[in-house]
C-alpha cells in the first residue's frame, strides 16, 4: 500500500500532463489563493468596522451560522442555480469559489473582530487621549493590537479551504480533489491516498508565509520580544476555543 | 416544499442515522481528547506536537479519509463504522486544541489552592481543573458538532446513507424541494446539537449562573 | 470556592447524565444497529437471509434496483435496497465483500471490465461470453431485452452546424470539443481508450461530470460539447440531445442483468428472472422519464411497473 503511493508519488508519469500532479497542484493553490484573497476582502474590513464601531455584532454570530450550511449541499444547490446563467467553466468555478469564500469568512471575521475588541479600553482612551481621530485610532492602535489574532483567524481559514477546495472536483473542475474523486471511481487507491497527502503537505506549505507573516508584522510590543514595560507578566492571552 | 412533505418518513429516518453517524465521534473524539489534551497541557513538547498534529489530521480531506478507512480498518467498504472511525479523528483534531487551551486557561493560583488543600493529581483534574475548563471545550465541542454534521452528509459518496443522500439524489435529478430538505435538515441538526451542549455546559457548570461575571 | 462536595456530586451527576446521554443516544435505532441496513429497508426482524439489492450512483440503476426489491418482498422475501453506492469499480468490491447481494448489470459493460479486450457485440454471444469471465461466486440470471447503452450525445445545434450523425463524423471535429462523462470514462477500456481505438476519436479536453443534472445541464448550456449519457436517458427526448450512431458497436450489448452472489442466487433467480423476462428497452425509458423528468419517487415508479406486470 505505501509503495503503491510512493510509486505514484514519485513517477514522473503522475506529475506532468495537464492532468498531473504539478497542474493539479497549481490549480488548488490558485481555487485556495483567490478564496482567501475575496474572503479577506470581505472579512477584514468588516471585522475592523464591528469591532472599532461596537455596531453589527449579529454578523459575526450570522456568519458562525453558516457553517452549518452542509458545504456540498450548498455547492449542488449553487451550480444547479448557476449552470444555466453562467458560460463556460465559470458555471463550475463560480459556485465552488461562494461555497469556499463562505467557509473562509467566518474564521477571518471572528479572528479581526475578536482581535479589535480584545484592545483594552484604556489603550483606546489614551489614544483618544493625545487627540487621535477615529481613523488614526483604528489604523494606529487597533489593527496593531488586532493583528496576532486576525492571522491566526487567517491560517485557520487557509487550513480549512486548502482540505475544503478538494470539492470543486465534484462538480467537475480540478484541483487535487480530482486524485480522490477519480480515485474513489476506479478504486485507485494510490492516486486518494496520494492525493490526500498532497493536500496536507499543502496546506502546511501554506501556513508557513503566515506563521513568519506573524512574527514580522507583529508589533515588538505586543510580542513581549523587546523589553517589557508593563510590570507584570504579560496577560495570558484569551483562549481562542471557536474561533478554528 | 410538497417534496419534504412527502417524503417526511424518509427524511426523519435518515437525519436519525445522521445523528448518529455525526453525534456518536463527537462523544468518542471527547472521551479520547480529555486524556490526550490534559497530557499535552502538562508536558510542553507534547504539546507543541499534539497541537500541530492535530491541524493536520484536521487538513486531510474527508472523502480519502472516507475511503482510506477500509485499509486501515479491515472493514467492508460499506461499513458505517469507516464514517465513525474518520469522524472520531476529525472531532480529535478540533478538541484537542481546546481541552488544551481550556486546562491551560485554569489560573495558576486556583491549581496551586487546590494542591495545597490537598487534592491528589487525579482528584484535582476532575475537581477542579476540568470543570473550569468545561466553558472553553464545550465552545471546542460546539465546532466540532457543527462541523462533524457537515462532514458526514460527504459519507454519501461512499455509499453510507444519511441527509447527504437527499443533496446528491436532489443534485442529479434537479429536484430542488429535495436539495432543500438536506441542507436544512442538516442546519437544524446542527442547531439541536448545539443548544444540547450548551444546556450540558449550563449543567456542568452551575457556579457560573450563581455568580455572574465570577469565576472561569 | 472551587469545589463544594455538594456541587461536585450534581456535577457527577451532569456527567453521568452525558453519557446516559450517549448511550441513549446510540441506542436510539431501535433493536438493532440502526446503521446496519439501509434508510429503505424495513427493518427489524432476523438479518440472516435478508436480500439487499444494490445500486450505482445513476437514476436507472436506483430505479432497477427498486424494482428487484418489490419483487423479491411481492414473493415474500425480505429484501431491501442500498442504493447510490458508486461507480461499478466500487459496487463490484461491496457485492465481492458480500455488502450486497444483488447487482442490476449491464452485459456488455461487465464483460468488459473483466476482460479489457472484450469485443463481442452479440447480444447473445455476449451474455454467453459473460458467464465464463465472471469470478467464481458471482452469477449473472437471466438477461431482459430492456438495452441500456452508453452513448456519445450532442446538441441539436452542434449536430447541425458540424453536420453530425455518426462517430465517425465525429473524430473530425472533436478536437475542439469537450467532452463530459463520469471520471471513470477517462479510464475505462469502453471509454476514451476505445474512442480513441475505435474511431480515432480524441477530445480537445475531459470534464468529469457526474450522470444526471450535472452532465445534462453542461450540455445543454454548452459548458460541455459532447457527452457520454445513458440511450436510455430521458434527458435526450426532453432536451432534443442526437445520439451519434455508434457504427463500429464499441459500446456493444448492453442488456440489463441481475448480478447475484452465488450464496444468494438460489432465493433470488426465479423472482428476477420473471422481472427480466418483462423489461424492455421502453419500458424502462417510460420509467425513467416519471423518475427523471417527472421527479417521481422510484420506488413508487417501481411499484407501478409491478402492478402493471403482475408481478407485485
Amino acid at each position: 500500500m505505501i509503495a503503491s503511493i510512493l510509486d505514484w508519488l514519485t513517477s514522473g508519469a503522475s506529475w506532468s500532463g495537464s492532468d498531473g500532479i504539478l497542474a493539479r497542484l497549481l490549480e488548488h493553490v490558485g481555487y485556495t489563493l483567490l478564496v482567501l484573497v475575496i474572503a479577506a476582502l470581505i472579512a477584514i474590513p468588516l471585522g475592523l468596522w464591528i469591532g472599532h464601531s461596537g455596531r453589527g455584532r449579529w454578523l459575526v454570530t450570522a456568519a458562525n451560522a453558516l457553517r452549518a450550511v452542509p458545504t456540498l449541499g450548498l455547492l449542488f444547490a449553487l451550480t444547479l442555480v448557476l449552470l444555466p446563467v453562467l458560460p463556460g467553466s465559470a458555471a463550475f468555478l463560480v459556485p465552488s469559489v461562494i461555497v469556499l469564500v463562505l467557509l473562509a469568512v467566518p474564521a477571518i471575521l471572528s479572528g479581526t473582530y475578536a482581535g479589535v475588541e480584545a484592545v483594552q479600553p484604556a489603550a483606546r482612551d489614551a489614544a483618544r487621549g493625545i487627540g487621535m481621530t477615529g481613523r488614526q485610532v483604528l489604523w494606529q492602535v487597533e489593527l496593531p493590537i488586532a493583528l496576532p489574532l486576525l492571522i491566526s483567524g487567517l491560517r485557520a481559514a487557509v487550513l480549512q479551504v486548502v482540505a475544503t477546495a478538494t470539492v470543486a472536483a465534484y462538480v467537475g473542475l480540478g484541483g487535487l480533489g480530482r486524485f480522490l474523486i477519480d480515485g474513489l471511481a476506479t478504486q485507485d487507491y494510490a492516486s486518494t491516498a496520494g492525493g490526500a497527502l498532497l493536500v496536507a503537505v499543502l496546506a502546511l506549505v501554506l501556513d508557513a508565509p503566515f506563521a513568519l507573516l506573524e512574527r514580522l508584522v507583529v508589533s515588538p510590543g505586543l510580542t513581549g520580544r523587546s523589553r517589557s514595560l508593563r510590570p507584570s507578566e504579560p496577560n495570558r492571552t484569551a483562549p481562542a476555543g471557536g474561533t478554528t | 416544499m410538497s417534496w419534504i412533505l412527502d417524503h417526511l418518513d424518509d427524511i426523519l429516518s435518515l437525519t436519525l442515522r445522521h445523528t448518529w453517524l455525526a453525534g456518536v465521534p463527537l462523544i468518542i473524539g471527547l472521551l479520547i481528547s480529555l486524556p490526550l489534551g490534559w497530557l499535552a497541557n502538562r508536558h510542553r513538547r507534547l504539546r507543541g506536537v499534539v497541537i500541530v498534529g492535530a491541524g493536520l489530521l484536521y487538513t486531510v480531506p474527508s472523502l480519502a479519509l472516507f475511503v482510506l478507512m477500509p485499509l486501515v480498518l479491515g472493514t467492508g467498504i460499506l461499513d458505517p463504522l469507516n464514517v465513525v472511525v474518520a469522524m472520531t479523528i476529525y472531532t480529535i483534531a478540533l478538541l484537542v486544541r481546546s481541552v488544551v487551551d481550556g486546562l491551560g486557561s485554569v489560573p495558576e493560583e486556583v491549581a496551586r489552592s487546590a494542591t495545597a488543600m490537598g487534592y491528589t493529581p487525579v482528584r484535582r483534574f476532575f475537581g477542579v481543573d476540568l470543570p473550569l475548563a468545561v466553558p472553553v471545550i464545550a465552545a471546542g465541542l460546539r465546532v466540532a458538532a457543527v462541523s462533524n454534521v457537515s462532514i458526514v452528509s460527504i459519507a454519501s459518496l461512499i455509499g453510507v446513507n444519511q441527509l447527504g443522500d437527499l443533496l446528491v439524489d436532489g443534485f442529479n435529478r434537479a429536484i430542488s424541494g429535495e436539495l432543500v430538505a438536506g441542507i436544512l435538515g442538516c442546519v437544524l441538526l446542527a442547531l439541536v446539537l448545539d443548544i444540547a451542549i450548551r444546556v450540558l455546559e449550563r449543567a456542568l457548570t452551575p457556579w457560573r449562573r450563581a455568580d455572574p461575571g465570577g469565576a472561569a | 470556592m472551587i469545589t463544594f462536595p455538594t456541587r461536585r456530586r450534581a456535577r457527577t451527576a451532569a456527567l453521568a447524565l452525558t453519557m446516559a446521554g450517549a448511550l441513549g443516544l446510540s441506542a436510539c435505532g431501535g433493536g438493532g444497529d440502526p446503521l446496519s441496513s439501509s434508510s429503505s429497508s424495513e427493518g427489524g426482524g432476523d438479518t440472516s437471509g435478508d436480500i439487499v439489492v444494490g445500486s450505482a450512483d445513476f437514476s436507472e440503476s436506483v430505479l432497477l434496483a427498486n424494482i428487484y426489491v418489490g419483487a423479491l418482498k411481492a414473493d415474500g422475501i425480505n429484501a431491501s435496497a442500498k442504493t447510490g453506492i458508486g461507480s461499478r469499480e466500487v459496487y463490484l468490491k461491496a457485492l465481492d465483500e458480500g455488502s450486497v447481494d444483488v447487482m442490476p448489470e449491464y452485459t456488455g459493460g461487465l464483460a468488459l471490465y473483466y476482460d479489457k479486450n472484450f469485443s463481442e457485440t452479440d447480444p447473445d454471444k455476449t451474455y454467453a461470453a459473460l458467464k465464463d469471465l465472471l469470478p467464481k461466486g458471482t452469477s449473472v440470471l437471466e438477461k431482459s431485452a430492456a438495452e441500456d447503452k452508453d452513448s456519445i450525445v450532442v446538441t441539436k445545434e452542434t449536430a447541425q452546424s458540424k453536420d453530425l450523425k455518426t462517430m465517425e463524423d465525429l473524430s473530425k471535429v472533436a478536437g475542439e470539443m469537450t467532452l463530459g462523462a463520469p471520471s471513470e470514462f477517462k479510464t475505462r477500456s469502453q471509454g476514451i481508450p476505445g474512442l480513441k481505438k475505435t474511431y480515432g476519436i480524441e477530445f480537445k479536453s475531459f470534464r468529469p461530470l457526474k450522470p444526471g443534472q450535472a452532465t445534462n445541464g453542461a450540455l445543454k448550456n454548452g459548458q460541455i460539447q459532447a457527452a457520454n449519457i445513458f440511450s436510455t436517458d430521458p434527458a435526450i427526448a426532453e432536451n432534443g440531445f442526437v445520439v451519434l450512431d455508434d457504427t463500429e458497436k464499441l459500446f456493444g450489448s448492453q442488456n440489463v442483468v441481475p448480478l447475484v452472489r452465488d450464496d444468494a442466487k438460489e432465493q433470488v433467480a426465479k423472482t428476477l428472472d420473471e422481472v427480466s423476462a418483462k423489461l424492455t428497452t421502453d419500458k424502462l425509458q417510460q420509467m425513467l422519464k416519471r423518475t427523471d423528468i417527472d421527479k417521481e419517487d422510484p420506488d413508487q415508479v417501481a411499484a407501478d411497473f409491478l402492478k402493471e406486470e403482475g408481478l407485485d
